[in-house]
């Protein structure tokens, strides 16, 4: 296993006595896309400024390589960040705003013109060193910003939702783009983002956050199969949540219906939340499911449809290539092990 | 009708505006009976004295402005948001003070039997002279100028986006660095403005030399004045005057305008 | 330490501004004529002030000048914001340059050149400078005013916003006064007040336009050559007040518009 390159322990941060971040503790391994991922206002971004050093947290520490830098100012971290409008120096042109750092730590014209070209063609910019950058677009911008970050070649680069101002397509390409520079240049990306889509095609880790806490932390693959809790089903991808009842190892009861599943450890007759992703779910013929419903609507997504189908308790949420008749009953069916379960959120 | 809405006020400024303008320059190359010359304005060669004079007080005044408003503005930038507007009105309201008496209040402070001379005669100093010398005409002027300078660069400074500051700390400035590198290129325009708004009073003002600078201290304005309503009227040399001082501010301004090549100025 | 610094320097900054105005009004209580000895706290200054018919009668012209130069800068001006925003590219960056040239010029050069133009012409019609050519020179310095006010005002409303008008069924002129105007009054509004503060500030101007009218600045001005009279003073303790207390009340307002605003959304 590869070392910690940063480490966050018992982080507190509050402003005007509102908690930010409540005691987190994190380890970001080395050269390793980290995605710190929640809904606005659950303290990602803090996260990330405390990291930056631009937030001195009311408690706690931060290590990077084992040396605690709780107190280091920004500029004397060996870390480097991508802002979200991007905070380019408008006073100054591309190949300026690059060189800014090389200049700062007095570098020599020579060198500065090698590593600045070379981050021009990592970026593809070449020929747009004397343009202002104002008069650039938004991708532009965009990677003038990242370039102007890897020039200095940093252990650790920050990115705070760098893709949130442009369009959906670029948006792809850039996120494949980065991806690529973070394998090539084999550096820690640490990655704010609230699109979970985003998170799970981008990351090796991902770190759910909500209301200043760490949810859970694990693969793509892990948070999206096996989430922690409710909020991370949901926030990781459209889901069925239901309130169920444990009866024991292997039985949960869901609509007033016993299932088999395959989690055991929760105890006897214990309250629990059940995901099912719509995806996991197979309509049949009502005779045939424990569960039946009427199809609601029927809603064509490209490569699937999406459906919603009414049992007298909840609202399903389908996807299927096959589309049922809008206003049939059907039946629903699920195997054991597409059933989550998992413990009530307090 | 959309266009012609706009015909009066365009024949208020032909008239009103540029014609008075041309009549200046008309005055300026005439004798008192309408003959063509250029004597006015070769006259205006023997003021060449008060020229510097007022250019350079003029300038210290300005310079001075920006050294006293610059620190001023980067605290006042700081400051809680809340109390922000607050502060800024503090420090400008002085300003809706009729100029007049501002200037006033100075002649009655600097004054041989004025308070801050009394100040120094508890120590056993002075009397010091200091009403009616340059000294007191620059002050003047940077008391009544002042919150031109401030204001302009208050607005650029506060414009400024936080996170340009936080890259420049990511990039490894320090705060001096980010100073130097970073707010002090980006607030030229205001710089510029301010500089402007300061110099173009005072090097054409009448009222402070005058009234602070006593009879020994000329500049253009007591020269125009003396010109129009004063004892040696002849509007023909006033106007050549006015002339070459509206040559001298655009030429200096163009010559600011080097310096800061963004196109939109900062006004007000 | 350095917001100790920050606030020391603050504190200073704020000494320089006002010392010399609290000096007038404490001195406006002063028995004597001396400007450095109190000797005594007295109204009399200001009774004498409030017997001064040439001041009082400065005053009423100051006011009446500024009224009408305002209101005259602020129709003219709004109406040329109208049409100047509707201009092409060229003709409006030459108005524009135009417009400029009585901001960017010096007061006594604006001064000078309106006295030529009066003098030129009224000597022909054996007329002489007054309250007219007055009333005139303040709109003439006035309405470069109003137009940079209410010009942003055009270009920050939605385009779409007149033929959104028309569409719901409005005709041109109807649509100018049910839509635009209410969109650049705020303009018009600070143009006027701007405006209206200027002309009755102004000193330069009218000393060359002004003849024999005498408005307050001027009456302050030739007071002021003359030989020192508490009576400035008691003069400059009334303005510094109106001063404060308009200023304070418009940030009462302003306050309150904003919380207001905030309530609303």
């Amino acid at each position: 296993m590869s070392k910690n390159i940063v480490s966050l322990e018992n982080i507190a941060v509050s402003f005007d006595g509102e908690k930010v971040l409540n005691n987190i503790s994190l380890d970001i391994k080395d050269k390793e896309f980290v995605t710190l991922l929640g809904p606005s206002g659950c303290g990602k971004t803090t996260t990330l400024r405390t990291i930056g050093g631009f937030i001195t947290p009311d408690s706690g520490s931060v290590k990077f390589d084992g040396k605690d830098i709780t107190s280091l100012p920004p500029y004397k971290r060996n870390v480097n960040t991508v802002f979200q409008r991007y905070a380019l120096f408008p006073h100054l042109n591309v190949f300026e705003n690059i060189a800014f750092g090389l200049k700062v730590k007095k570098f020599s014209d020579k060198e500065i013109q090698r590593r600045v070209g070379e981050m021009l063609e990592l970026v593809n910019l070449k020929g747009f060193e004397k343009r202002s950058t104002d008069r650039l677009s938004g991708g532009q911008q965009q990677r003038v910003a990242i370039a102007r970050a890897l020039v200095n070649e940093p252990k650790v680069l920050l990115l705070d939702e760098p893709l949130g101002a442009l369009d959906l397509k670029l948006r792809k390409e850039m996120q494949i783009e980065l991806k690529r520079m973070q394998q090539r240049l084999e550096i820690t990306f640490v990655y704010v983002t609230h699109d979970q889509e985003e998170a799970l095609t981008m990351s090796d880790t991902v770190v759910v956050m909500k209301d200043g806490d760490i949810l859970q932390v694990g693969s793509p693959v892990d948070i999206y199969n096996e989430p922690k809790n409710a909020f991370v089903a949901d926030f990781i991808g459209e889901s069925n949540i239901l309130s169920g009842l444990m009866v024991k190892d292997l039985l949960v009861e869901i609509s007033g219906k016993r299932f088999e599943c395959v989690d055991t450890g929760f105890g006897e007759n214990v309250g629990v939340d059940v995901v099912i992703r719509p995806e996991d779910i197979k309509l049949t013929d009502e005779k045939d499911a424990e569960l039946s419903g009427v199809v609601q609507s029927v809603t064509f997504k490209g490569v699937h449809y999406e459906m919603v189908i009414e049992t007298y308790d909840h609202n399903w949420l389908v996807h299927s290539t096959k589309a049922a008749e809008p206003g049939s009953t059907v039946g629903i069916t699920f195997d054991p092990y597409d059933i989550h379960i998992m413990n009530k959120m307090k | 009708m959309k266009k012609l809405i706009s015909t009066p006020y365009l024949l208020w400024m032909a008239v009103f505006i540029i014609v008075p303008l041309i009549m200046v320059a008309y005055f300026a190359v005439t004798t008192a009976d309408g003959a063509f010359t250029f004597d006015n304005l070769a006259a205006v060669s023997q003021y060449a004295n008060i020229f510097v004079r007022s250019i350079y007080l003029a300038a210290i005044a300005t310079v001075i402005c920006l050294v006293i408003a610059y620190p001023l503005v980067m605290i006042l930038a700081r400051i809680d948001v809340s109390f922000q507007s607050t502060v800024l009105m503090i420090v400008m309201l002085p300003m809706w003070m009729n100029f007049l008496l501002r200037t006033y209040a100075w002649m009655t402070l600097l004054g041989n039997n004025g308070l801050i001379n009394m100040l120094f005669g508890l120590f056993g100093l002075g009397p010091f002279r200091m009403l009616n010398t340059q000294g007191a005409v620059v002050l003047g002027m940077v008391y009544n100028y002042l919150p031109f300078m401030i204001l302009p660069l208050y607005n650029v400074i506060v414009k400024i986006d936080k996170s340009v500051i936080d890259a420049a700390h990511d990039l490894g400035c320090n705060n001096a660095g980010t100073f130097v590198k970073v707010i002090l290129p980006l607030s030229v325009p205001g710089v510029m403005s301010g500089i402007t708004m300061v110099f173009v009073p005072a090097i054409s003002t009448f009222i402070i030399s005058r009234m602070l600078g006593g009879g020994s201290n000329l500049l253009i304005g007591d020269l125009i004045e003396m010109q129009f309503l004063g004892n040696s009227y002849n509007p023909n040399l006033g106007a050549a005057i006015s002339l070459v001082l509206m040559v001298i501010i655009l030429l200096i301004m163009t010559l600011l305008n080097q310096f800061d090549d963004d196109e939109d100025r900062v006004l007000m | 330490m350095k917001k100790c610094l920050s606030k020391l320097y603050l504190a200073l900054v704020m000494l320089f501004l006002y010392a010399p105005i609290f000096v007038l009004i404490v001195f406006s209580f002063n028995t004597t004529k001396s400007r450095s000895v109190m000797s005594g706290f007295t109204f009399d200054w200001y009774v004498k002030l409030f017997h001064n018919e040439l001041i009082l009668s400065s005053l009423w012209n100051t006011i009446i000048v500024a009224v009408i130069a305002s209101l005259g800068a602020t129709i003219l001006g709004a109406a040329a914001a109208v049409g100047i925003s509707g201009m092409k590219r060229l003709p409006k960056t030459i108005v524009m340059q135009g417009t400029n040239i009585p901001i960017m010029n010096p007061e006594i050069v604006t001064g000078v050149s309106l006295m030529l133009l009066f003098v030129f012409f009224m000597a022909r019609m054996n007329l002489e400078m007054g309250f007219v050519t007055l009333i005139i020179a303040h709109i003439t310095f006035d309405v470069p005013y109003v137009i940079l006010n209410v010009i942003p005002r055009f270009r920050q409303m939605d385009p779409n916003l007149y033929e959104a008008a028309q569409d719901l069924g409005c005709n041109g002129v109807s649509a100018f006064f049910k839509v635009v105007l209410p969109e650049i009054m705020p303009g018009i509004i600070s143009g006027f007040l701007m405006s209206f503060t200027f002309s009755l500030d102004d000193f330069v101007v009218s000393y060359f336009t002004s003849g024999t009218t005498q408005t307050l600045p001027i009456t302050i001005y030739s007071m002021t050559r003359r030989k020192v009279s508490p009576e400035i003073n008691a003069l400059s303790t009334i303005i510094f007040l109106v001063v404060v207390a308009v200023l304070v009340i418009n940030n009462v307002i302003e306050r309150r518009n904003l919380r207001k605003r905030g309530v609303v959304r």
